[in-house]
């Protein structure tokens, strides 16, 4: 995975639920189908959201890291 | 998922407010419908120009609470109206003010902030809420 595959990256660092799903689902909706979305979040809960958010949408969570307190989704539009 | 979610608001404090508002925008992110319906204390906070005002906390805070509350706030927590804002921006949101309420409050309809979508009676309501799930804050 490349830099250059990321369309866009929503950083929702220090921002508390829901802010990082709801800015993750704005930013999704400017995005073509199979864009691939990065977001960077601190709030603990976005680890199970963005499952959640995932799987009830269709959107693809390709990737979950944790870099210390960040953590870090790739998501694939559906 | 398909079914509305539906708040109805009673209380007019921040606290209750906030929670109502990442309720809302969190069935929003989902593709949910979400109706809310507004009375008594929270149709007052969603009067022109008080809307961004301190409306205080529930009894229960406390002053402990209250500090909680203060820091989260100081740590760039998105307010309930902005929330709401954005919610709106995501799906379909209906907030509607009930008419009662706006009897109550000796209000009409230019009196009240543009999140709010319009007036409506319980019956009405009750009519958009379908077997969707139902939750009074």
């Amino acid at each position: 995975m490349t830099l250059l595959d990321i369309a866009t990256t929503v950083d929702a660092r220090g921002l508390s639920c829901p802010m990082p799903i709801v800015r993750t689902a704005l930013a999704v909706k400017s995005l073509q189908p199979g864009a691939l979305i990065e977001v960077l979040a601190t709030d603990p809960g976005s680890q199970r959201d963005f499952v959640a958010w995932c799987r009830s949408t269709g959107h693809v969570l390709v990737g979950q890291t944790a870099d210390g307190p960040v953590y870090r989704f790739l998501i694939r539009r559906k | 998922m398909d079914q509305p979610l539906n708040l109805v608001l009673f209380s007019g404090t921040d606290d209750k407010l906030q929670a109502a508002a990442v309720l809302t925008a969190g069935a929003a992110a989902l593709g949910r419908p979400v109706n809310v319906f507004l009375q008594y204390w929270a149709l007052d906070a969603f009067r022109k120009g008080k809307v961004d005002r301190d409306h205080g906390l529930a009894p229960e805070a406390g002053a402990e609470g209250r500090e909680h509350v203060d820091h989260l706030r100081k740590a760039g927590q998105v307010g309930w109206a902005e929330v709401l804002r954005q919610a709106k921006d995501l799906g379909p949101v209906d907030i509607q003010a009930c008419s009662l309420s706006m009897d109550l409050l000796g209000i009409d309809e230019s009196d009240l902030d543009p999140l709010v979508d319009g007036v409506e009676g319980v019956t009405a309501f009750y009519l958009n809420a379908g077997d969707g799930h139902m939750v009074f804050i």
